[in-house]
């Protein structure tokens, strides 16, 4: 049986929609320097590096490679995962089996992205099949955008559901001094924003931003000797179902639920509602952050505007969302899931400043990416 | 295998990723290549803790990870330690025609050395262990071309 | 520390303009791997993919083979780079406890792309890149490091050429097969000096498929004759920019072997092990990469080429499937020369086949110049 893993330090950039100053290596290198600030260590403690981002983003080939010296990783054992827009969870769960696995006792997770030195969409668009389905797919909006339009249809959900987890978000980063964007928004602000694709408005949308995320995973004995309060993985779980764009369910997420309920069995969760304290979830457009929480098993299908409606994910609901203001406040692609455990890791230490959700012994955190690929990571403040 | 297969048309589709970029040069080469373009000048940036000297600059010290805050100025001369003579064309990606030659230099007062091109002689006559020294481009735009080779050392 | 074995190799014959998509290449050798295991998709857990979007063209290109590699439904992941570090993270998850029996596949279509144009894109925008430097011309500046460093001669690497060229006629899915002579190769058209066309790898069609399985699930699986063990591995990264680093000093491949010597309790390696598969992708690199996994001295491992030392019946066989000179799908040349090792170690290599073979060494790089190693010890 593998090594019981915890978190023990976390890095993040101050994230930007351009961050001129810095050069990716650099970017790299800031977000590695403050998790091993973080986790009072130095790169000497360091026994291996995973890092991972998006190729096309930035056009590097062999980033791993390109990186060392932001990575510190010169004359250590460094490799690069990728799976697009999970690609952050994608790199932290590498980290947790590099450590669990019982090879390497400290490992540095990285992820990245420095969105504004290409187009984005132009990049995402290449992920359809070149020969039957690139020529007509765009960008990552539409799919989104069809998702909600039939969940409207199916459930009853507005509007002006998606409208109120946007604005969640977007006020919880008010808190959150690296988050990228930084505004106070109503509902109204939002669903008076303009129209990007039906029923998705420019306020309901994540941003592209400059950043890196780093985190510590160490082996039990180290990380009770180094971390006076570890933030413990308690379960790592990835599904993920893409054939063509036409084989994909659209009124539910079946790749969430198939991931969550995983995970759940693993950590020994029933009632994911109840038992977790906080989530960083991977909501790219606020209509996600309405239907796929039917699909985290917080609800019967189509229950979620209920929910919302009742204030239960606001910071002094029942389950606090993006204490951080998520994705639609701050999205380095490659590092955008790496985020959500990272902030899920601070609420379990103590960490997490102003946008401290009290007590927060059990969190869970979750990648999103195209397409259709899921990702849930469960942290607790008790062993597993 | 099914025998249709012997007999269907194979195609094949083209395309091409044409995504543009425009890469941030960071705080470390920005200096470098400023101080390249502006006064004809090669800088090193220095580890406070090892000494190691760096040229290119770098954000970190390879050996341990701390800033190099020390810069200096390189006198431009150095050695070959290594080279080839570039004999394809790759016209959409080589600067110059073929046959070229491109070289590892060690640079005086770097402990790295600088991959550039060697210019300025016949491509059969570079040896390693040569010295050379930087030619600059008259007009410089502040990147690595401002350097337009090293050439053998009268 | 638990054990996990390969009980399963798979993969599709090299080809240039293969008529496959590379999906279709992995449904192929991901079929033939679970054939080969004997036991179907649903008694594996998770899937490792290995994927380069440059070299597909396509952005997430992990998830178009998502379905051929039988993951639906299942965790997966991908790694992008050499082979042997997606086998190394799917023995990781493996370990991990969390996993029972690992698909870990890896696809290259070589002929579908530039190989220049996208080598040249593994270097800094910022610096190098702007200079056209790409795999080629970058590796003919280590060979001719390694030959000034230590006195070496174009005609001793031309031998590499020779012997695995040679080698590969008995390889039946090798691409290029040949009877060739060290004048041969010094008259074949000059790429970038010391580089002829002969000392270079062809551009390569491929995908391969390794099973691993946990110690447990191993023997309730398969028969012994099946199982060959994954007993040590190390990998390690030295610095990016050619110039900071010595082209012809192996430290990196040396921490990443002696790591791997370690966990499988390898003392000396040359009396240990009985053959290896090392990435040949140039010439050169199979003496230099050699000396670097500690197999002989620095700087002698093209006088014990000479001697014959390498040859498939020498002491020490090196490349006997052809290598990466007769054959070379990038991303997956790696897992490749596992699954040589792995037929070798059961005795179903052929004609090839080396005699009493207990232990296997394979080796593969990532980035330019063999920045980065990993190093594996498979046995019986």
């Amino acid at each position: 049986m593998g090594k019981r893993v915890g978190i023990i330090g976390v890095g993040q950039t101050h994230h930007a929609a351009k961050r001129l100053d810095a050069s990716g290596v650099e970017l790299i290198a800031e977000a590695v320097s403050r998790a091993l600030d973080d986790a009072q260590l130095t790169i000497k403690d360091i026994d291996a590096i995973v890092i991972g981002n998006m190729d096309h983003f930035e056009n590097i080939n062999y980033v791993d490679m390109w990186a060392v010296d932001g990575l510190g990783a010169c004359m250590k054992p460094v490799f690069k995962v990728t799976t697009g827009g999970t690609t952050g969870t994608t790199v932290g769960a590498c980290g947790y089996y590099h450590v669990a696995s019982g090879l390497f006792d400290v490992v540095l997770a990285v992820g990245w992205e420095k969105n504004s030195e290409s187009d984005t969409q132009a990049a995402i668009s290449t992920c359809a099949n070149p020969t039957l389905e690139r020529d007509p797919f765009a960008g990552a909006i539409g799919p989104l955008a069809t998702e909600y339009s039939m969940y409207m249809k199916a459930f009853g959900a507005t509007e002006e559901d998606a409208a109120m987890v946007a604005a969640r978000d977007r006020n919880n980063a008010l808190r959150n001094p690296y988050a990228h964007s930084r505004q106070a928004v109503t509902v109204e602000d939002v669903l008076n924003s303009p129209m990007l694709s039906y029923p998705i408005k420019f306020l309901d949308m994540c941003p592209r931003s400059d950043g890196s995320c780093a985190v510590i995973f160490a082996c039990e004995e180290k990380a009770k000797k180094l971390c006076p309060k570890p933030a413990w993985v308690h379960a790592s779980v990835v599904r993920h179902d893409y054939t063509h764009f036409g084989d994909l369910e659209w009124k539910f997420m079946p790749t969430l639920e198939r991931a969550s309920a995983a995970a759940y069995k693993l950590a020994g969760i029933t009632n994911p509602l109840k038992e977790f304290d906080v989530a960083e979830l991977y909501i790219p457009a606020s209509t996600c952050g309405v239907k796929w929480m039917d699909s985290l098993w917080f609800c019967e299908h189509g229950g979620a505007p209920a929910l919302i409606r009742k204030g239960t994910f606001e910071m002094d609901g029942e389950l606090p969302i993006n204490p951080s203001g998520g994705v639609i406040s701050t999205n380095p692609i490659g590092a955008t899931a790496l985020i959500r455990i990272g902030e899920a890791a601070w609420q379990i230490m103590g960490r997490a400043g102003e946008r401290q959700v009290e007590g927060a012994k059990k969190a869970l955190a979750t990648g999103f990416g195209g397409c259709s690929w899921s990702d849930v990571m469960i942290l607790g403040a008790d062993l597993p | 295998m099914s025998d249709w297969k012997d007999d269907v048309e194979i195609l094949v589709h083209e395309g091409k990723i044409s995504v543009p970029y425009s890469w941030t040069v960071g705080s470390t080469l920005s200096r470098f290549y400023c101080e390249l373009r502006d006064n004809g000048k090669i800088w090193a940036n220095r580890c406070p803790s090892c000494g190691t000297t760096f040229v290119p600059p770098k954000i970190k010290c390879i050996n341990c990870y701390e800033e190099p805050h020390d810069w200096v100025e390189l006198p431009g001369t150095g050695t070959v330690e290594t080279y080839t003579v570039v004999r394809y064309e790759e016209p959409s990606m080589h600067p110059r025609k073929a046959p070229f030659v491109y070289g590892v230099i060690k640079m005086d007062g770097a402990d790295t050395g600088i991959v550039h091109f060697i210019g300025d002689v016949d491509p059969e006559q570079v040896k390693v262990g040569m010295r050379v020294e930087a030619v600059l481009e008259d007009e410089r735009e502040g990147n690595i071309l401002d350097i337009r080779h090293f050439r053998p050392l009268a | 520390m638990e054990k996990v074995a390969i009980i399963g190799v798979g993969y599709t014959k090299y080809a240039q303009n293969s008529p496959l998509t590379f999906a279709e290449m992995v449904f192929e050798a991901t079929t033939k791997a679970l054939e080969d295991a004997g036991i179907t998709r649903d008694e594996v857990d998770n899937v490792v993919s290995v994927s380069s979007d440059f070299w597909d063209g396509r952005t997430i290109s992990s998830m178009a083979i998502s379905d051929a590699s039988g993951a639906y439904g299942k965790d997966i992941t991908t790694v992008e780079g050499d082979g042997t570090f997606g086998a190394l993270y799917g023995m990781m998850r493996i370990l991990s406890g969390s996993f029972g029996v690992s698909i870990v596949c890896a696809h290259h279509k070589g002929t579908e792309s530039n190989m220049n144009g996208i080598t040249n894109c593994a270097f800094d925008p910022l610096v190098e890149r702007k200079l056209g430097l790409d795999a080629v011309s970058s590796a003919a500046l280590q060979a001719r490091r390694y030959m000034s460093k230590y006195g070496l001669l174009e005609e001793q690497f031309a031998l590499v050429s020779v012997k695995n060229h040679g080698n590969a006629k008995k390889n039946p899915i090798a691409l290029l097969p040949m009877d060739i002579t060290v004048e041969d190769v010094m008259n074949s058209r000059k790429v970038a000096d010391p580089l002829k066309v002969l000392d270079c790898s062809p551009v390569t069609d491929g995908a391969c498929t390794l099973i691993l399985a946990a110690e447990r699930q191993a023997k309730k699986l398969t028969t012994n004759k099946k199982r060959v063990w994954m007993k040590g591995v190390g990998h390690c990264s030295d610095a990016f920019r050619l110039g900071d680093r010595d082209l012809a000093d192996m430290r990196a491949l040396k921490k990443a072997a002696k790591r791997a010597y370690e966990m499988a309790g390898i003392s000396d390696p040359l009396k240990e092990i009985d053959f290896a598969e090392v990435y040949d992708a140039f010439s050169y690199m199979e003496p230099l990469w050699l000396e670097g996994l500690g197999i002989c001295d620095d700087g002698k491992g093209c006088e014990y080429l000479e001697r014959g030392w390498f040859n498939a019946d020498g002491k020490f066989p090196v490349n006997v499937s052809g290598g990466r000179l007769s054959a070379n799908p990038v991303q997956s040349a790696g897992l490749y020369a596992m699954a040589e090792a792995v037929l070798q170690l059961r005795g179903e290599a052929g004609e090839r086949q080396l005699d009493g073979v207990e232990t296997a060494l394979v080796h593969g790089i990532n980035g330019m110049c063999g920045q980065s190693h990993c190093v594996w010890v498979l046995g019986r």
